[in-house]
C-alpha cells in the first residue's frame, strides 16, 4: 500500500507542496544545527526545525501514512517507545560528550578552554533530543485519542 | 529604543485581545502575534539566536494549539460579573504599580546589568577564547550545567506527556471510572 492511498491528510495540492518542501526544511534544520558554532542557531533551534519538518509531513499526509513510513524505517527491536529511546540515547550521548569535555578541561595542559568537535557533537545531540521530543509531543497530542473523545 | 516600546505595546494589546476575544482560533492567532512581536523584539535587542528559537518554538506551539482548539467550541463564560472582574483587575494593576514604584526606581538602568559576568564572557570572546558564535560558547562551555539541565527538563517533560496521554495501559483506570 503506497502512502498516497491512505485516506487521511489534506488535498493533493498540499501533499505535492509538502513533498517538494519537506526535504528543504529538513536540510535547513541540519544546517542550523551544524552551523550553530559559527552563526546564530544551534541544537535547540535546529531540532525544532527538524521536528517541524516531520509535523509538516504528518499534517499533509495524515498520521496513518507517517506511521506506515515510521514502522518501515525504524527497526522493531528498538521497541514500542522509539522516540523516547532515541531521546534517551541522545541524552546519554550529550552527557558523555559533556563529561569528556569537562575531563579534557580538568586535565588542563594543552587542552583549549573549548573543543569545537565536542561542541559540534553537543549541538547535534541536543538537536536530536529536541527534535524527537517535540515531534513526540505533537504525535501524542494529535495522534492519540484524548480522554472523552474515543467514542466519536 | 522607541521601536521596542512600540513592540511592547503591540504585544500587550495582542495579549489582551487573546484573552478577551470569543473565537478560540482568533485567540490562538492573537497569541501568535505576541510571539512574533517578541521575536522581532529580540532582533531589535540584537539577539538573533533568541529570535530564531522564539520564532520556531512559536510556530510549533501554534500548530499544536490550532490542532487542539479548532474543533472545540468555546464555553461562553460571560456574565454580569465581567465588569466587576475588570474593575478588580484594573485596581490590582494600579495598586501593584503604586507599590512597585520604589523597587523599579532601584533597578539598574536598561543595558547596565548588576552582575558583571556577561562582560567577562564578552572579554574572553574578544581575546579569542571562544567559538565564532559567542552564544554557542556560553551555553555549551561556561554555562554547560544550564544546558544539561535544560535538556533534562525537556526529556522529562516528553516522558511525562507520553505517560499521561498513552493509549495502552489505561484499561484498568477506564474500568474503574465506569464502575464509579
Amino acid at each position: 500500500m503506497r502512502p498516497d492511498e491512505f485516506g487521511g491528510g489534506m488535498t493533493l495540492i498540499v501533499k505535492t507542496v509538502a513533498r517538494l518542501t519537506v526535504g528543504l526544511i529538513l536540510l535547513f534544520g541540519i544546517y542550523v544545527i551544524l552551523q550553530g558554532y559559527a552563526s546564530p542557531g544551534g541544537g535547540f533551534a535546529g531540532g525544532v526545525i527538524i521536528a517541524l519538518a516531520f509535523i509538516h509531513l504528518t499534517l499533509a499526509f495524515g498520521k496513518d501514512s507517517v506511521r506506515w513510513h515510521y514502522d518501515r524505517s525504524i527497526p522493531r527491536f528498538v521497541g514500542r517507545l522509539r522516540a523516547p529511546t532515541l531521546m534517551s540515547l541522545a541524552m546519554l550521548a550529550f552527557l558523555a560528550a559533556w563529561l569528556a569535555h569537562g575531563l579534557v578541561a580538568l586535565r588542563g595542559g594543552e587542552a583549549r578552554p573549548y573543543d569545537p568537535l565536542v561542541m559540534e557533537l553537543c549541538h547535534l545531540f541536543i538537536g536530536i533530543n529536541v527534535g524527537a521530543g517535540l515531534f513526540t509531543i505533537f504525535v501524542a497530542l494529535v495522534g492519540f485519542p484524548v480522554r472523552g473523545e474515543e467514542g466519536r | 529604543m522607541i521601536e521596542l516600546y512600540i513592540l511592547l505595546l503591540f504585544m500587550i494589546a495582542a495579549a489582551v485581545i487573546a484573552v478577551e476575544i470569543r473565537d478560540l482560533l482568533s485567540a490562538v492567532v492573537a497569541v501568535g502575534a505576541v510571539g512574533l512581536a517578541l521575536s522581532v523584539a529580540f532582533l531589535v535587542l540584537k539577539a538573533p539566536d533568541l529570535a530564531i528559537t522564539q520564532l520556531v518554538v512559536e510556530i510549533i506551539c501554534l500548530i499544536i494549539l490550532i490542532r487542539a482548539t479548532v474543533t472545540r467550541d468555546r464555553v461562553a463564560a460571560r456574565g454580569g460579573a465581567a465588569l466587576a472582574v475588570g474593575a478588580a483587575a484594573c485596581a490590582f494593576v494600579v495598586l501593584f504599580l503604586a507599590l512597585a514604584r520604589g523597587p523599579f526606581a532601584a533597578l539598574p538602568p536598561f543595558g547596565a546589568p548588576l552582575f558583571r559576568t556577561a562582560e567577562l564572557y564578552v572579554e574572553a570572546g574578544a581575546r579569542g577564547e571562544s567559538e565564532p558564535n559567542l552564544v554557542s560558547t556560553i551555553i555549551l562551555n561556561w554555562r554547560a550545567y544550564d544546558t544539561l539541565g535544560e535538556a533534562t527538563v525537556l526529556f522529562t517533560a516528553v516522558i511525562g506527556v507520553l505517560a499521561l496521554l498513552r493509549r495502552h495501559g489505561r484499561k484498568g483506570a477506564a474500568a474503574e471510572e465506569e464502575t464509579e
